[in-house]
């Protein structure tokens, strides 16, 4: 393979704070120059890519991703995914554990990191199952898992609620220095809500869930965190409430992180509609003050990454009435591009936005992506920031359709991705 | 009479290192002399030693009534589930109706901290504790300190890494006790879950939640027991992933110090806590002498804290 060289980009490398036109040579799969100068010479044997401009950043990481396999694959499987995923830009997912069966044995982590070699344009970083089965009733084997390859603990989608259980398992995870995430919903004030509480679930008549549900579980396990020294993450974080604990949290010094999904600080409660069950979301969209939260909690580094949240449904799973409906959206695609409405609305610099997708939450999980390090896997992400596309239910990349943002019209086209200096995405011009 | 010894043992707590040394000598003969069978029959001659066990235990009962035998006691195996405790007896009632037997000695092992401190507030026979709750098992600690001794000629300076459930484990805490008062430098390994941290306030000196790191260049490996009940509580995920990091096989032996000691308090789980290559060692492990000074331990314990009943009325 011919090295690459990527001419006339706007390089952005949110770790290296790089915001700059310039040219970017790949060698071999890795990052090999970057030339800032003109006057800078480059070798001559190269293809030449020509960005015109466009913004050419490190492939996104995206730290919360369900995938149907193994177990749904009529929903999605990897390879399905893996498609999404490079339309998007992204060039690494972290993959949540309820799959059928949960990732909670050694061999399974093993595994899904070997499926994502397998598609040869994303690597899968599996979550190990923080219980059993995602049960929530005994200790996964931690400390196999962790050897295995995964790069956190959680159960996903599903809260661990035993407050004892979920104490030991923060201290037994600190004694490897490891990662927890929590899904952070008290599930017996979810019950089997399917909107937030307020008016306008009291209008649908919908069984709801307490906003505060949220908060509560941040408030204790940020005191478990506290008690045992144990890293924690909270995953998607939608409310006001529960960003305000941990904005306090990381005051005081605790190793707390959280990230959010563009459907909390771009979408509210009323995109549920006419009992839209694209729209319904676990946890539930909120209301616009929370939203407005979300967005502020974005701009001041209380959050520490934007990950998809992308969970694949069949129409079946969809086609029901609210309430039996399976909760969950698509992501993959969107990611990019609902985050850059924030860069359009001015609430976001551009060069933070992309921190988000990319360097922050690979440090989180301690990967070496996400960067434009000299050296490093040249995981790259060409898109052009001012073009617009209309996502499209039924005509999108992958298998699952169920986009909360169906009809939009979203800010930034991705061009081209890259998975280790080869092109795993290329746009067709329409 | 000023006696250096109080009336019962009841812990490592309170006893000098002075005391531990004149006990670990005074075991020290008593080990030569059950080698050559040529105990002292008459000192405890006419003295009734009960053994009261509220747990199950097989070792360290029969320590004690060898020991107790070797040196002359009448003694008296009361065993819990057979007597009136199972039927609802307080442990002060089973505490006065012993007194009024006139017992001289009274070996208790209890599952709850502190039965033993209740029963010597009550009864006038010296109480030796032999293993309550989570709290102390001082003779086990000074047949781990006499084994030890007997190794190396000396504590000073000697690193001890103690290994495995910290959390419930009355070995330990003694164990921490008398070691580190004895000037060596105890570490504590062990998953965060079996691990107290305010462990460190007895006289740690670090504590590690890698086993390769805390046994790196130790003089002394002593391994614990490991509960199936620690399982079920969601404490450690498996047997498998414990072996796995915090098992004793001969790889992570390897990394102590070449002359070593591998220690238990047994009995052993092979393949969870230990595996049977090192358990077997013939050179490194001790397991099998510290048996045997556990009953020169308990004759010396008997003697030391049995001479106060002679101005008893």
């Amino acid at each position: 393979m011919k090295p690459l060289l990527f001419t006339n980009a706007r390089l952005i490398d949110p770790k290296s704070k790089l915001d700059q036109l310039g040219r970017l040579l790949v060698k071999q799969g890795k990052i090999a120059a970057i030339y800032l100068s003109e006057t800078e010479k480059a070798p001559d044997d190269v293809e030449i890519i020509d960005c015109h401009g466009a913004v050419l950043c490190p492939g996104l990481v995206d730290m919360r991703v369900s995938v149907g396999e193994p177990g749904f694959e009529y929903r999605e499987t990897i390879a399905t995914a893996a498609e999404a995923a490079a339309t998007g830009g992204i060039t690494t997912m972290a993959i949540l554990p309820n799959s059928r069966p949960a990732i909670d044995n050694p061999a399974l982590v093993s595994l899904m990191r070997s499926k994502g070699e397998e598609t040869g344009s994303i690597a899968i970083l599996p979550y190990g199952a923080l219980t059993v089965g995602c049960d929530g009733k005994e200790m996964a084997e931690i400390g196999l898992l962790h050897e295995a390859g995964a790069i956190a603990f959680t159960d996903g989608i599903k809260a661990l609620a035993d407050t004892r259980l979920m104490m030991q398992v923060l201290a037994y995870t600190h004694g490897f220095n490891g990662l927890v995430v929590q899904h952070p919903e008290d599930p017996s004030l979810a019950g089997r809500g399917s909107a937030t509480r307020g008016e306008l679930a009291t209008i649908l008549g919908l069984p709801s869930i307490p906003a505060a549900a949220e908060a509560i579980m941040i408030a204790r396990d940020l005191r478990l965190a506290e008690l045992t020294g144990c890293r924690l993450h909270f995953g998607h974080v939608s409310t006001g409430e529960g960003l305000e604990l941990i904005r306090k949290a990381k005051q005081r010094g605790l190793p707390i992180s959280c990230d959010t999904a563009p459907t909390y600080f771009d979408l509210n409660e009323t995109a549920i509609g006419d009992f839209r069950t694209y729209a319904k979301l676990s946890p539930p969209l909120r209301c616009e003050e929370d939203r407005l939260a979300v967005c502020e909690a974005l701009a001041d580094g209380t959050i520490d990454a934007i990950a998809s949240d992308h969970m694949p449904r069949d129409v079946d799973d969809k086609r029901l009435p609210f309430a039996e409906a399976a909760a969950g959206g698509t992501g993959l695609l969107t990611l990019l591009s609902v985050t850059l409405i924030r860069v359009k609305e001015g609430t976001l610099p551009l060069i933070d936005a992309l921190a988000l997708l990319t360097s922050r939450p690979a440090q989180l999980l301690g990967q070496k992506s996400g960067n434009l390090d000299i050296g490093s896997e040249a995981d790259l992400c060409l898109f052009h920031p001012d073009q617009t596309w209309r996502v499209e239910a039924g005509n999108l990349p992958g298998r699952a359709q169920n986009t909360p943002f169906d009809n939009r019209v979203l800010p930034g086209v991705v061009l081209g991705t890259w998975k280790k200096g080869r092109q795993v995405y290329k746009r067709v011009a329409s | 009479m000023d006696d250096p010894f109080g009336q019962h043992l009841l812990g490592i707590e309170g006893l000098s290192p002075e005391l531990i040394t004149i006990l670990l000598d005074q075991a020290e003969k008593y080990a030569l002399l059950n080698r050559t069978r040529k105990t002292p029959r008459t000192l405890l001659k006419g003295r009734t030693l009960i053994t009261l066990f509220f747990e199950n235990s097989t070792r360290t009962r029969t320590s004690f009534e060898a020991a107790g035998k070797r040196l002359g006691a009448d003694v008296i195996n009361m065993s819990v589930s057979s007597s009136s405790v199972s039927k609802g007896e307080t442990l002060l009632d089973t505490a006065y109706t012993l007194n009024a037997m006139r017992a001289d000695l009274l070996v208790i092992r209890h599952f709850h901290s502190g039965a033993p401190a209740l029963l010597a507030q009550k009864v006038e026979a010296s109480v030796i504790n032999a293993g309550d709750g989570t709290h102390e098992h001082p003779t086990q600690a000074l047949l781990d300190a006499l084994t030890i001794r007997r190794h190396f000629g000396y504590f000073e300076g000697l690193t001890v890494a103690i290994c495995g459930d910290i959390l419930h484990s009355r070995v330990a805490r003694s164990n921490i006790m008398l070691l580190s008062s004895m000037g060596c430098r105890v570490r504590i390994v062990g998953p965060p879950t079996l691990v107290p941290l305010s462990i460190k306030k007895l006289g740690v000196d670090s504590i590690h939640y890698s086993m390769d790191e805390g046994i790196k260049n130790v003089d002394v490996i002593m391994m614990l027991r490991l509960q199936r009940e620690r399982m079920q509580a969601g404490l450690i995920p498996s047997t498998r992933e414990y072996f796995r990091f915090f098992g004793l096989d001969r790889r992570r032996l390897n990394l102590a110090k070449p002359e070593a000691i591998v220690m238990h308090p047994g009995p052993l789980n092979r393949g969870v806590e230990i595996d049977s290559q090192v358990a077997d060692d013939p050179i490194q492990s001790v397991i099998q002498e510290q048996v045997e000074m556990g009953v020169a331990v308990r004759m010396a314990v008997l003697e030391k804290f049995s001479h106060i009943k002679e101005h008893h009325p």
